[in-house]
């Protein structure tokens, strides 16, 4: 790892100043941004630690409306209680990350803004409709999401918080990678007031997004039989050792039967 | 440079340390607590487990700023004394080890374990909690049986040194 300078930031507004410094970059849980430190392919010349500011962390659940503080661990989400009520899909998905020793350090906020194609949380978010509120502005899952890696983050945009309205139905299924445990594919589906919706992370060549194929037939018939025979196409998915586009396509199908069916049970 | 203090096994230390510096360079050159280790770069296999304010996490991974001012529990602060923490007592008895390199973290990861899960362990939720510990010699078996009897001996009476020493 290179030199770097590490500043804890006391709130938000302190944070925003000292991420201005030189090529500095945020700190949350550092399970993606450490190790990629000590591999040298990131080199910030000073780090702004976030995971102190009580502001970033918790979880609050009114009526139907969930936030989620950015610094928020992925252990912290999966095992609230008023969460696991509210929106289980959720909770479920965090416990599916990583492995207990990550969970207990990785943050939702670090997750999203690093947006690996292969992350679990952007899946739920894009399924969900939720909002990302940051020290700037509100941005939509659907516009937040750009590409491999890519946001609509800003240089030294901080985000604070994730909101979303638990939907009536929703689930999660990933099949892992069984060496990184990152998804080779996961499916989110969702149904509530506004229809369903599915969003697929780990198989897209631009990250995460919605199946629309998964979509009209479950608009539908929100069961595991109606996705009998739909096919979704190849084309777009990606490729590697661990599997081929068309292994990837198919996957989609499977996860999203399953996940339906755990989400009417 | 910054200056770093933390609560290491129950002592006050304090020190200097670039702020580069992880954890576990920190634990084990600076303190000389080398029970912890280092067994990959990917922070996948586990070795470096130790417990930072009661909970369980790879100090390959973490600064040692990061983690100043917290109480830190390494494998060293578990014993009491010459008795073994159930946990590293039950490895010995069901032979939970070959080569040690893992140990350590295995039993860091597994007192965490044990003091989340009160109402008791079965095989599944052990083998599915040491996703994050890799050995390279056991094959898992004897690691996975050692920490059921540690679960069971540890919810028959001993539960307050368990606590403490999570
Ligand atoms: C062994 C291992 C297995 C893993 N398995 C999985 C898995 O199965 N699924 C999965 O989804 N992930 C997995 N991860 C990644 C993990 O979920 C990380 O926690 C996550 O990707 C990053 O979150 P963080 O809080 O650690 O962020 P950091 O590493 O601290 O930061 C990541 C990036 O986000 C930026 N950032 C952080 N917080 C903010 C903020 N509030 N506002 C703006 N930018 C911010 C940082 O500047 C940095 O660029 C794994 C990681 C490891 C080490
Ligand atoms: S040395 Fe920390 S995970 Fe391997
Ligand atoms: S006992 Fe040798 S690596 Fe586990």
């Amino acid at each position: 790892m290179y030199a770097v300078n590490y500043h804890r930031a006391a709130s938000v507004a302190d944070a925003a100043k000292l991420v201005k410094s030189g090529d500095a970059k945020l700190l949350s849980g550092g399970m993606t941004l450490i190790p990629a430190m000590k591999t040298r392919l990131a080199a910030p010349s000073d780090l702004v630690d976030l995971s102190r500011i009580s502001d970033l962390q918790g979880i609050k659940v009114s009526g139907k409306t969930v936030t989620i503080g950015a610094a928020t661990t992925h252990y912290d989400v999966a095992s609230d209680e008023k969460l696991r009520k509210a929106c289980p899909a959720l909770a479920h998905l965090a416990s599916l990350i990583g492995d207990p020793a990550v969970r207990h350090k990785g943050t939702i906020g670090g997750s999203i803004a690093n947006n690996d194609p292969a992350a679990d949380y952007p899946a739920a978010l894009l399924a969900l409709g939720a909002t990302i509120v940051t020290n700037k502005r509100e941005i939509s899952a659907d516009k937040f999401f750009k590409g491999l890696f890519e946001t609509a983050l800003k240089d030294g945009e901080i985000i604070t918080a994730v909101t979303f309205t638990a939907p009536a139905k929703a689930a999660y299924e990933k099949f892992r990678n069984p060496a990184s445990r990152y998804a080779i594919v996961g499916v989110f589906v969702t149904k509530g007031k506004d229809g369903v919706s599915a969003a697929v992370t780990g198989a897209g060549e631009d990250g995460v997004f919605r199946s629309k194929e998964i979509e009209v037939a479950l608009a539908k018939n929100f069961t595991a039989a109606a996705l009998d025979g739909v096919k979704v196409p190849a084309k777009g998915l990606m490729s590697d050792i661990h599997a081929s586009s068309d292994y990837r396509a198919n996957l989609i199908t499977v996860m999203a039967r399953r996940a339906v069916a755990a989400a009417n049970a | 440079m910054s200056d770093v203090s933390f609560v290491v096994n129950g002592r006050r230390v304090s020190g200097t340390a670039e702020d580069r510096t992880l954890l576990v360079h920190f634990l084990r050159e600076n303190l000389g607590l080398t029970g912890t280790h280092v067994g990959c770069d990917t922070s996948q296999c586990g070795a470096c487990v130790v417990h930072v304010d009661g909970r369980a996490v790879k100090s390959c991974s973490m600064l040692a700023a990061q983690a100043s001012g917290s109480a830190v529990t390494t494998i060293e602060g578990l014993a009491n004394g010459s008795d073994l923490h159930p946990v590293q007592a039950a490895f010995k008895e069901h032979h939970g080890l070959q080569c040690g390199f893992c140990t350590p973290g295995m039993i860091m990861t597994a007192t965490d374990m044990i003091s989340r899960h009160p109402e008791g362990l079965d095989e599944a939720t052990v083998r599915a909690e040491l996703d994050g510990n890799i050995c390279r010699c056991t094959g898992y078996h004897n690691i996975v049986k050692a920490i059921l009897a540690a679960s069971k001996a540890m919810s028959k009476g001993v539960k307050g040194r368990a606590k403490q020493a999570a």
